[in-house]
């Protein structure tokens, strides 16, 4: 293999000419800056979003520092204190006591990690195998490959999520982990059936043909062509789906096959609470209520995105 | 015709799907770890007794036999003895599958209901006051999960206000009506015993209408957006030009089209029923199926956990080949479009 000798520097000026013109091709940092500024115009237009977006926030930074925030930090846990058992919400604390005394808003704050935890890594352990294999189906429509997948998603579909995960759960000893194992097992045809309809159109248009024509390979298409244009939906659906899984964490741990007491889970506290009604509601209500603002931030969030990406496409 | 064989494919789909669903059942039971023989007698039962179980149940066979057997044996309505009950599994079914049946057919009632009858009120009446309140009110019943409806409902309307009882499908102090279909009130109807048939009902309402709310509010929501969709097409406004009166436009040329997402959309709803009564049962009492599978989860009493899955399985399939029906019957395109390989 001849290398670069002197005589062939001229060689090497085009390689620079080359490279040169390439770089000014890409966009300056501040057109980037402009395409957010835009995108969050187009969020911001409707309120619902600013408040979805608040709120999932709100939840986050609590979440994360509960231990400074929390009123009680040390009633996350196995805590007893009978003296202030059972107390109705009040100046000292604000939405009440449980059974052994422990401050329900504290519980709350910490119920909101398992929960989130519960949200990002089931979408995390979810999100890459389904796109991958909604994108493989959906380029090899027609084909055996497509056949198996989608079939295959068929028959996880055929019963109702929580129904199989309640199941998934029992076998395996309860705790947060199994939960999110159980719950990522059923979660990933959705996405491979969102992907595999966007896949199927989108590998009929120009832009992927032409690639096939120069001879790229298909992870190149499948990955660098099709992905790409499926990013929006992707991201919105996972923006709608941490308020799902985490009600299905929710739910699991209320029937006592998620997060474990004395662990506060927002579910468990429910269900505890729930023996104790109507006399002492906080117990249970409040918790409930908390479900209920963390599904709908990430809801109206997940509005927000895809009003905001279908404004973009027009 | 046409009709016959959409049909007749979406069975010979539907058994696929419930073939591969047995496998996923099969494999989540033979997932658990321990013995399962050794669970059916408990731990002081001698050793022999546990090999003879092991013998009779097949474990000691590979898995795909075991399979075949336990296959073989579901077809049968053999799901073998539950753990807790020490009944025949079957039996059990038998005995609490009407109860949930009935929670969920009139939760399912509620739904389309109110839920069509929400959504047109809101489109007819686009931005008004009425609109927005039903819009919120939907917002919040999507995202407000059903055994929080269920606390609420319970804490208010059964505790608080006591104006509905808390507990079971019925009272005390009365006897059920002759046994003939399961489901209280229609035995109770067939029987002419209109108080138990009141007293059922009143017994229904808040653990169906728990169930209901989430259902009820997509409905609503859908039916809004396809409605007033629909009412800016070109037909509405031309069958105004023609001067046929608004409330015969909404129902004889509005209504039907509009409904065909809503049908669609009321058969993945119902699945989320059956999901959500586990819990709204757990929360009433109510002595239906998915109580007694979250008993067997609880208690890792695989035949029933297995059976109550294949069952819930089988119903939700049923419900949306129903649902695939009643939208080809809604929508001609999609009844008389020539079938892909015919």
């Amino acid at each position: 293999m001849p290398s670069l000798t002197p005589e062939s520097d001229w060689l090497q000026e085009e390689v620079n000419n080359v490279t040169a013109q390439a770089n000014s091709l890409t966009l300056p940092k501040s057109k980037t800056m402009e395409n957010i500024g835009r995108s969050w115009y187009k969020f911001s237009r409707n309120p619902m979003s600013i408040v979805g977006l608040c709120t999932v926030l709100l939840v986050v930074f609590l979440a994360v520092f509960a231990p400074l925030v929390a009123p009680y930090p040390e009633h996350a846990g196995a805590f007893v204190d009978f003296a202030n058992a059972s107390r109705p919400p009040c100046g000292r604390y604000l939405l009440g006591t449980d059974v052994v005394g422990r401050d329900i808003l504290s519980r709350i704050f910490f119920g909101f990690r398992f929960s989130l935890t519960m949200g990002v890594v089931v979408l995390a352990l979810v999100v890459p195998p389904g796109v991958t294999l909604g994108l493989i189906a959906g380029y090899n429509q027609g084909t055996w490959l497509d056949t198996i997948i989608m079939r295959l998603t068929d028959i996880f579909l055929a019963v109702p999520p929580l129904v199989l995960a309640l199941a998934i759960c029992s076998v395996l000893t309860p705790n947060l982990f199994n939960a999110m194992l159980a719950v990522s097992l059923m979660w990933w045809p959705w996405y491979t059936r969102l992907v595999y309809g966007l896949a199927s159109t989108l590998r009929n248009e120009f832009f992927v043909s032409s690639a096939e024509a120069i001879g790229a390979g298909k992870a190149h298409i499948i990955f660098r062509e099709i992905l790409p244009n499926c990013i929006s939906p992707i991201f919105t659906k996972m923006s709608l789906d941490m308020g799902w899984v985490i009600l299905i964490g929710s739910a699991l741990s209320f029937v006592g096959l998620g997060v474990q007491p004395p662990k506060p889970g927002l579910g468990t506290m429910v269900a505890d609470g729930a023996k104790y009604l109507p006399d002492q509601w906080w117990i249970s209500v409040f918790p409930a209520l908390a479900i209920v603002v963390v599904v709908l931030g990430f809801n109206l969030l997940g509005d927000g995105l895809r009003d905001m990406f279908a404004a973009e496409e027009v | 015709m046409k009709l016959i064989t959409f049909i007749t494919r979406r069975i010979i789909h539907s058994v696929f799907v419930l073939f591969g669903l047995s496998i996923v059942i099969f494999v989540i039971s033979r997932v658990m770890p321990g013995d399962p023989a050794r669970m059916a007698v408990g731990a002081r039962a001698p050793q022999w007794v546990v090999d003879n179980l092991r013998e009779q149940m097949h474990l000691n066979e590979p898995l795909y036999v075991q399979y075949y057997y336990w296959l073989r044996d579901a077809l049968h309505g053999d799901f073998g003895i539950s753990l807790v009950t020490r009944r025949q599994v079957a039996d059990d079914i038998k005995e609490f599958f009407p109860a949930t049946f009935e929670l969920a057919l009139f939760a399912g009632v509620i739904m389309g209901g109110a839920g069509i009858f929400l959504g047109t009120v809101s489109a007819r009446h686009k931005d008004k006051w009425i609109d927005n309140f039903v819009r919120v009110i939907s917002y919040l019943g999507v995202v407000t999960p059903a055994f929080v409806f269920a606390i609420l409902f319970l804490l208010l309307f059964g505790m608080t206000l006591n104006w509905m009882p808390t507990m079971g499908r019925i009272s005390a102090g009365l006897s059920r009506p002759p046994v003939v279909t399961g489901l209280i009130t229609v035995d109770a109807l067939l029987a002419g015993d209109f108080a138990t048939l009141l007293d059922a009902l009143w017994h229904l309402i808040l653990p169906a209408l728990a169930l209901a709310m989430g259902g009820m509010a997509q409905e609503a929501r859908i039916t809004r957006s396809t409605m007033s969709d629909n009412l800016t097409k070109d037909y509405i406004a031309s069958e105004r030009s023609l001067g046929i009166p608004e409330k015969v436009i909404m129902r004889k040329f509005l209504l039907k089209p509009s409904l065909i997402p809503t049908v669609s959309i009321l058969g993945l709803d119902f699945a989320a029923t059956l999901s959500n009564a586990f819990l709204v049962e757990l929360i009433f009492n109510w002595p239906g199926i998915s109580r007694y599978g979250i008993n067997a989860m609880l208690r890792k009493d695989l035949n029933a956990i297995a059976a109550v899955i294949l069952i819930l399985g089988v119903v939700f399939i049923v419900v949306n080949i129903l649902v695939d029906i009643v939208v080809a019957q809604l929508d001609p395109r999609i009844r008389l479009a020539p079938g892909r390989g015919e």
